[in-house]
């Protein structure tokens, strides 16, 4: 009669288990051909164990979070890792109680509730037991503590909560600290129970418990399980499993698409709402605090995302790199907008008409094809100086919009617009092929990123003019003279984060000047404030952006500010003193 | 102690001292450079009469010597403090300190870096010149007028607003006087180089002041002057020199190319960065613009939030010649009342 307690627990699980299998069976079979067939190509293979670790690591042990922000890890942690422990060790107890394996799944989560005598190894079982139970405990403790003040988990600004989400947070904090009541309630009564339930028992006995008063409180223990699974497909504890699935379906090779599909869903429920990305997002400098990526996943599950939002960002991507789970982020919110965004009236016909520039003067196959961009033809001082090292270097290239060229379509991407972006990548991706040169040669981070993205150029290698200048050095094409000023460098986002490249231009610096290291670099760049990612930022945003990327760059207050994105140099040069130079006319200046 | 100690020693500050000592106030200039006259040495001729600016120039030069005004040459202000008794405290470069009753500042305006603007090609691309350099190569003309490549010019463009009416370049005001000097320096060129073809790429044109419209009329009806409604957006070079210009023909609703021999910006004032530097020591308050507040637009443009501070000229805004001229002329009355009041 007493054991109708185990009910809510049972059903609970039962519902969340039907749920789990309809929607990852949904959504795996959703996935596009290519992608089933990858899944079954690399099953069997390494992938496999390689996810696992991974899943270990961060769905369990939370690395990722707990680099970026300790405590917030450690809380991550205990719920995780300690959870799945004592499920684990429940089992491990039950077996070796029962001797099998094959209980219903009640008997190891109310154990201590059925059985109350000794067996070997019993003493060990129900500390260590316990010993999982403070330590789940103590995460707990911090995610009420988290509640009520974030700002010790150097968080500025936790998530906002909807209903369902409320009733499996609570349900959540109320399992654990019900387990610890229900066990020592036994404890009191029968006199077993570890270090912890034991104690707590003794003070039960103290205040006079009865069998009636057990079973209410197991029931609770029982009842908060069950609502917590009830509650859990519908609210952000659907991350603790989606994430083990992307994590899987990542190893396996499958690659988020700019169309929103299935694996983007996958993505967007990964989410389990940390708020790291709150905290790196530079809009807060300007007082935009609504737009940031927790927000936007949450907003594309809940079907309520608005355009103003959704178009508010700069696609720096810190958050995509700060990102524990290691969602794609800027892609992401990339697919929502060409979801959002009215296909306009993009014909761009009138390029196969246009008249072909005179030929080159080129008698053989070009070593590069330089694709000068519509920012350097903007910025035409590095223009300039990439055509003065090529010269120099007596490197035979063909200048692809040296007179009438098109968009690389990277803007267009940005802004939503795939179809417009489409038809120029394909104008473009033929006049690069029909050069036959071996590399493409860009001078601008955000052609970089597109033709690496989205062109598909086969044998081609993409180039940007700081890698290619590198390599015209190491093989002594061009010397370049060392000189006294000392150079701090600003890792554009398209180039560092975007592309991964951050080292050739600090290298071609340490040869030209004293390059000096910034407080935030690399991956943790900064961004300009110029991105073409936000079309709705105000002027007056922007600067206060930039003015506070700039106090980082220039706290050591450097002769010149070298960057290699020709919108952040212009981005740079508006306001500033020191001077602001592109990696190209500082190699230019440099050589002998 | 001095009456009135007037900071810049352009046409506003000499005219400011002339106006006081007519009124019977002792004054002293100080003034940075090594001459007087600010700007005014570097123009050729004045809109909207084509007159020289060096008549102008040396009108001022006979008043100072004349009038045996003092003047501080290579100096500049480090800071102006008030006192307690009202009286102000002016550092200087020089070792000695200043002490007057009233300041103006006359400090002027400076031009808008057009290397700012990269995509126009300025210090980049050698036959791009900005409208005060046109001014400056006008003035030391002697023969045949060509382009810094020594071509003798058939294709010429102006463009306007450089560094106004534009937000990324961080200033959204109008600098008024650039539309009228466009047109000034369109004709000019026309009379020196009559077979060339002269462009103006515009935004609107501003021909605020008395003789400017009738200007621009004749700029298209006399000298056929082209005008074109749209802003430049690149600049290119061509291997002989020449530039290819990007601009917006807005009234045809259609992009179009130039090829230009000579590319003219016609750069916009801003406030001069030694104008905010020692409006920060006295509390001297500044528009948005970066420009020093006038107290009241309507009837105190030339009084400040400082009491006894007055300003004259551009350390304002924008202003031509004869508006400086005058402001400076009412700047000497403003110190009139506000020393008679004080008396009281």
């Amino acid at each position: 009669m007493e054991t109708y307690f185990i009910l809510p627990f049972t059903l609970g699980m039962l519902f969340l288990l039907i749920v789990l299998f309809i929607k990852y069976g949904l959504w795996i079979t959703k996935l596009s051909h290519i992608d089933k067939l990858r899944i079954v190509q690399s099953i069997f293979t390494r992938r496999s164990w390689d996810a696992i670790k991974e899943s270990f690591l961060e769905g369990l042990v939370h690395r990722n979070m707990y680099k970026r922000n300790p405590l917030l890890g450690y809380m991550h942690m205990c719920f995780a890792m300690g959870w799945f422990l004592i499920i684990v060790f429940g089992h491990v107890e039950c077996y070796m109680y029962y001797g099998t394996l094959a209980k219903a799944p009640w008997y190891p989560i109310f154990f201590q509730y059925y059985v109350h005598e000794w067996f070997p190894g019993e003493r060990f079982m129900t500390n260590l037991m316990d010993f999982l139970l403070l330590y789940i405990l103590t995460g707990v403790l911090l995610a009420y503590f988290k509640r009520i003040n974030s700002k010790i988990f150097g968080i500025k600004k936790t998530t906002k909560l909807k209903p369902l989400d409320r009733v499996a947070l609570i349900s959540l904090w109320f399992i654990f600290p019900m387990r610890l009541l229900a066990e020592s309630a036994t404890a009191a009564l029968y006199g077993n129970g570890g270090f912890l339930t034991n104690t707590v028992g003794q003070l039960f006995v103290w205040i006079g418990v009865n069998s009636s008063m057990e079973s209410m409180l197991w029931w609770g223990y029982s009842l908060s399980l069950g609502l917590f699974f009830v509650g859990f497909p519908f609210s952000r504890y659907m991350h603790i499993f989606t994430e083990i699935l992307f994590i899987f379906l990542r190893h396996y090779g499958i690659k988020l698409k700019k169309q929103f599909n299935s694996y983007s869903r996958i993505q967007v429920y990964s989410c389990s709402r940390c708020g790291v990305c709150i905290d790196v997002c530079q809009m807060h400098v300007a007082n935009i605090s609504n737009n940031q990526s927790v927000y936007i996943l949450k907003n594309i599950r809940d079907q309520n995302l608005t355009d103003r939002k959704l178009y508010n960002c700069l696609l720096c991507g810190r958050c995509e790199q700060a990102c524990p789970v290691r969602i794609n982020l800027n892609d992401l919110r990339i697919s929502q907008r060409i979801r959002a965004t009215k296909e306009f009236n993009s014909d761009y016909a009138f390029l196969q008409t246009l008249p072909v520039d005179e030929p080159q003067m080129i008698d053989s196959k070009p070593e590069v094809i330089y694709f000068a961009g519509c920012m350097t033809h903007m910025t035409p001082g590095i223009k300039k100086s990439v055509l003065k090292v090529l010269d120099k270097a007596g490197v035979k290239y063909q200048f692809m919009d040296k007179e009438k060229g098109a968009c690389c379509g990277r803007p267009l991407m940005l802004a939503g617009q795939y179809e417009a972006a489409k038809k120029l990548i394909a104008y473009n991706r033929e006049k690069i092929l029909e050069s036959r040169a071996p590399i493409l040669l860009v001078s601008c981070p955000i052609c970089y990123k597109v033709f690496k993205d989205d062109y598909e150029l086969g044998q081609i290698t993409i180039k940007h003019h700081s890698e290619y200048f590198l390599e015209l050095v190491n093989q002594g094409r061009i010397q370049l003279a060392q000189s006294e000023k000392t150079i701090v460098y600003h890792d554009p986002c398209e180039l560092g984060r975007g592309c991964g490249v951050y080292e050739p231009p600090r290298e071609l610096l340490r040869m030209t000047g004293q390059l000096q290291s910034v407080q935030q670099e690399k991956v943790n760049s900064l961004c300009c404030s110029g991105s073409l990612g936000d079309l709705s930022l105000s002027m007056a945003d922007r600067n206060v952006i930039k003015a506070e990327t700039l106090k980082v760059l220039l706290q050591k207050n450097p002769d010149v500010l070298a960057t290699a994105c020709p919108l952040c140099k212009k981005t740079f040069v508006k306001g500033v003193d020191v001077q602001v130079k592109d990696i190209a006319e500082i190699v230019a200046e440099a050589m002998e | 102690m001095i009456d009135v100690l007037i900071i810049g020693g352009g046409i506003a500050g000499i005219e400011t001292a002339c106006s006081l000592q007519d009124l019977g106030y002792e004054t002293i200039i100080v003034e940075k450079e090594k001459t007087i006259g600010g700007h005014l040495n570097d123009w050729d001729t004045l809109f909207p009469t084509h007159r020289s600016a060096s008549e102008v120039l040396a009108h001022y030069t006979d008043e100072t010597r004349k009038r045996a005004l003092t003047i501080y040459l290579n100096t500049y202000v480090i800071s102006v403090k008030k006192q307690d008794d009202g009286t102000f405290e002016v550092h200087t470069s020089r070792d000695v300190v200043f002490r007057s009753k009233a300041v103006v500042v006359a400090s002027g305006y400076k031009l808008f870096n057009a290397e700012r603007k990269e995509e126009y090609g300025y210090k980049i691309y050698d036959n791009v010149l900005t409208s005060a350099d046109l001014e400056v190569k006008l003035k030391d003309l002697k023969g045949e007028f060509k382009t810094p490549t020594d071509k003798v010019p058939e294709r010429i463009a102006f463009i306007h607003c450089v560094g106004s009416r534009d937000e990324k370049s961080g200033n959204h005001y109008c600098s008024k006087l650039c539309c009228v000097t466009a047109v000034k320096q369109a004709i000019h060129l026309k009379q020196l180089c009559p077979k060339a073809e002269i462009f103006c790429c515009y935004m609107d044109l501003r021909m605020y002041g008395p003789g400017f419209e009738e200007m621009y009329r004749e700029a298209q009806e006399k000298y056929h002057i082209q005008f074109i409604r749209g802003r430049l957006s690149e600049v290119g070079e061509n291997s002989n020199g020449t530039l290819q210009l990007k601009v917006e023909d807005t009234l045809a609703a259609r992009p179009c190319k130039i090829q230009v021999d000579m590319l003219v910006l016609m750069v916009g004032m801003e406030s001069a960065k030694s104008t905010e530097l020692f409006a920060q020591s006295c509390g001297l308050k500044c528009a948005p613009n970066r420009f020093i507040q006038p107290l009241d637009h309507h009837i105190g443009s030339n009084l400040t939030n400082v009491e006894g501070l007055f300003t004259a000229g551009t350390s304002i805004g924008p202003m031509s010649v004869f508006d400086t001229v005058n402001h400076a002329k009412a700047t000497a009355f403003a110190i009139r009342d506000y020393f008679i009041n004080t008396a009281r």
